[in-house]
């Protein structure tokens, strides 16, 4: 595949060393990128540079080294405002992760308002990292959880959503793309539908980061949390993005150095946002190499990644969904380059693990979805993932693969 | 040698011979669970289940004429050829036997090499879960003498 701007899958394949190797005897394909995406070497490149260079701790030291390493460090959050497209730096708080992020949210703005008797609506297909700190939160303040409920295809429907809005609708948090499933859920209307009751809205964009053009001023969503691994970057490194004014109005997360003002044992002042929420030193160096990820999926495009996925989808459906027993768990119209499935006969487990035997990595298992599992009645699905590195012919053996696999227990 | 070591022994040498080849070695994992008889559905009971593993494995246990006679399964192809090893190496073995060896065939094989450690943390909670059983029936066998 080649587009007009010199693009090609094979020049991109050529900076992921990780790709180029032999599991079990067979050529590496990786297909597991909606748990974690691999790195270009100029993501590791990043990271060598920051240990061998630039170590130090950030923000307060006045020799160069702190002042190379909080430089890079401050890099990575202009880099993350743009990528996202956020009115203003601070808006751009450093975090491990999406799991992260959204316990912050619960936690820092959850805790201080919102109250018993108030509503918090999810939907039926997060992942467990956007349902747990929201349970806790409830039990926490006595406020009242409400899901959203998945219709058979993998897609929630506006009215189910509209249906469940209140008065006393106090947050939205929902999945902009499931991992189980792909779909893309239409968070434009959901987020403007919870606006026009005073909800505020989490979008969970840890799937939509590595697929999706981000753009938070156009969403006008309250808060975005996504990872730097599931784009291309280091484990580690979370963004949560929140509104200038939503963010000064929580309290803190956690407390410790980088985030006070001043500190007596007659009180505390804290610092302005985003270091009001990034206690302790943080994941310096990842963010500092994080940076190099966002550059890598700006320089590549989402035109482009866009399309090349939804080649790699379309060549999946092509090739897959004529197996003996084959059935797709989630069908939505809108839907990124996930595959989750089943064959008839055949547990997940089994199928991973043969897989795994031809070199082929997926997952299996429920995905942190338990609730979704349920749903559907099943214990989990297997999950085929894609990238901007994989290729068709990558489909193509994964497809003879399985059908290989599922005629040994045909017998 | 005790029959479990020499049973012990026995595998590693069968596994030796698959060369260490992923496939090959799946496929006659799942050859070994076919052979295992499937347990009834009343004995795949909630209370069967053995806490600790990924997939479903069931496993039970009886006393046959003062031998312990072990009758497992799993949900899945793989998992109840692993589960036949270990039902192969204890089954049918007096209780203090049972209680006494050293069960060390998963790792001469290279287990974590085919199932990964969470699925051998499964295997621990089975040989577990097959050691209280000895333990157990053999309690009953010296209360009721």
């Amino acid at each position: 595949m080649q587009v007009a701007t010199g693009i090609s899958v094979a020049e991109i394949r050529k900076q992921f060393p990780i790709l180029h190797q032999e599991v079990n005897g067979k050529p590496l394909i990786y297909f597991d990128n909606a748990a974690t995406s691999q790195t270009p070497q100029s993501v590791i490149d990043a990271l060598v540079h920051y240990y061998q260079r630039d170590n130090a701790n950030i923000h307060r030291g006045i020799h160069t080294l702190a002042e190379r390493a909080t430089t890079a460090f401050e890099a990575t959050r202009k880099a993350a405002q743009g990528f996202i497209n956020a009115r203003e730096v601070e808006e751009i708080v450093f975090t491990k992760g999406t799991s992260e992020g959204i316990n912050l949210v619960a936690q820092a703005y959850g805790r201080k308002l919102i109250s018993e008797g108030d509503e918090i609506i999810i939907t039926g297909m997060e992942h467990h990292s956007n349902i747990v700190p929201w349970q806790m939160l409830c039990q926490q303040t006595g406020a009242k959880l409400k899901v959203i409920p998945v219709a058979e295809n993998g897609e929630i429907k506006l009215e189910d959503f509209e249906a469940l809005l209140t008065e006393k609708t106090r947050f939205v948090s929902v999945v902009y793309i499931s991992n189980s499933l792909g779909t893309v859920n239409p968070v434009e209307e959901i987020i403007s539908k919870a606006h026009a009751v005073g909800a505020k809205v989490l979008i969970d964009a840890a799937q939509a980061a590595p697929h999706h053009p981000l753009d938070v001023q156009k969403l006008d969503c309250d808060f975005l949390a996504l990872s730097g691994h599931k784009m291309y970057g280091p484990t580690g490194v979370g963004v949560l993005y929140g509104k200038r004014e939503v963010l000064e109005a929580m309290d803190p997360y956690q407390g410790g150095g980088e985030m006070i003002r001043d500190v007596s044992f007659d009180g505390t002042t804290y610092n302005d946002i985003p270091y009001k929420f990034e206690a302790g030193t943080p994941n310096i160096a990842d963010v500092v190499a994080f940076k190099a990820a966002i550059e890598f999926v700006e320089g590549i495009g989402y035109d482009f990644l866009h399309q090349h996925e939804m080649t790699l989808l379309e060549r999946g459906k092509e090739k897959l969904y004529g197996i003996d027993g084959f059935q797709p768990i989630g069908t939505a119209e809108n839907k990124a380059s996930v595959i989750s499935f089943l064959v008839d006969g055949v547990h997940p487990f089994d199928l991973g693990m043969w897989l795994d035997a031809k070199g082929i990595a997926v997952r299996t298992g429920h995905h942190c979805t338990q609730p979704l599992m349920d749903h559907f009645n099943i214990d989990g699905t297997v999950r085929a993932s894609f990238a901007v590195y994989n290729t068709v012919e990558e489909i193509d053996t994964f497809a003879e693969a399985l059908t290989e696999i599922v005629k040994k227990f045909r017998k | 040698m005790s029959t479990i070591a020499e049973k012990q022994k026995e595998i590693v040498e069968e596994f030796s011979m698959l060369d260490g080849d992923m496939e090959m070695t799946i496929n006659y994992i799942m050859e070994l669970g076919e052979q295992l008889p499937e347990m009834t559905e009343d004995q795949r009971s909630e209370e069967n289940i053995v806490k600790g593993c990924q997939s479903k494995v069931w496993l039970t246990a009886a006393d046959e004429g003062g031998k312990v006679k072990f009758i497992a399964d799993s949900n899945t192809a793989i998992t109840k050829g692993l589960v036949s090893l270990l039902v192969r190496v204890l089954s049918d073995e007096q209780a203090e036997d049972i209680l006494k060896e050293e069960i060390t065939f998963p790792q001469q094989i290279g287990m974590n090499r085919f199932i990964g450690t969470q699925r051998s943390n499964g295997f621990a909670a089975m040989i577990k879960q097959m050691k209280l059983y000895a333990l157990a029936l053999s309690s009953k066998t010296e209360t009721s003498a």
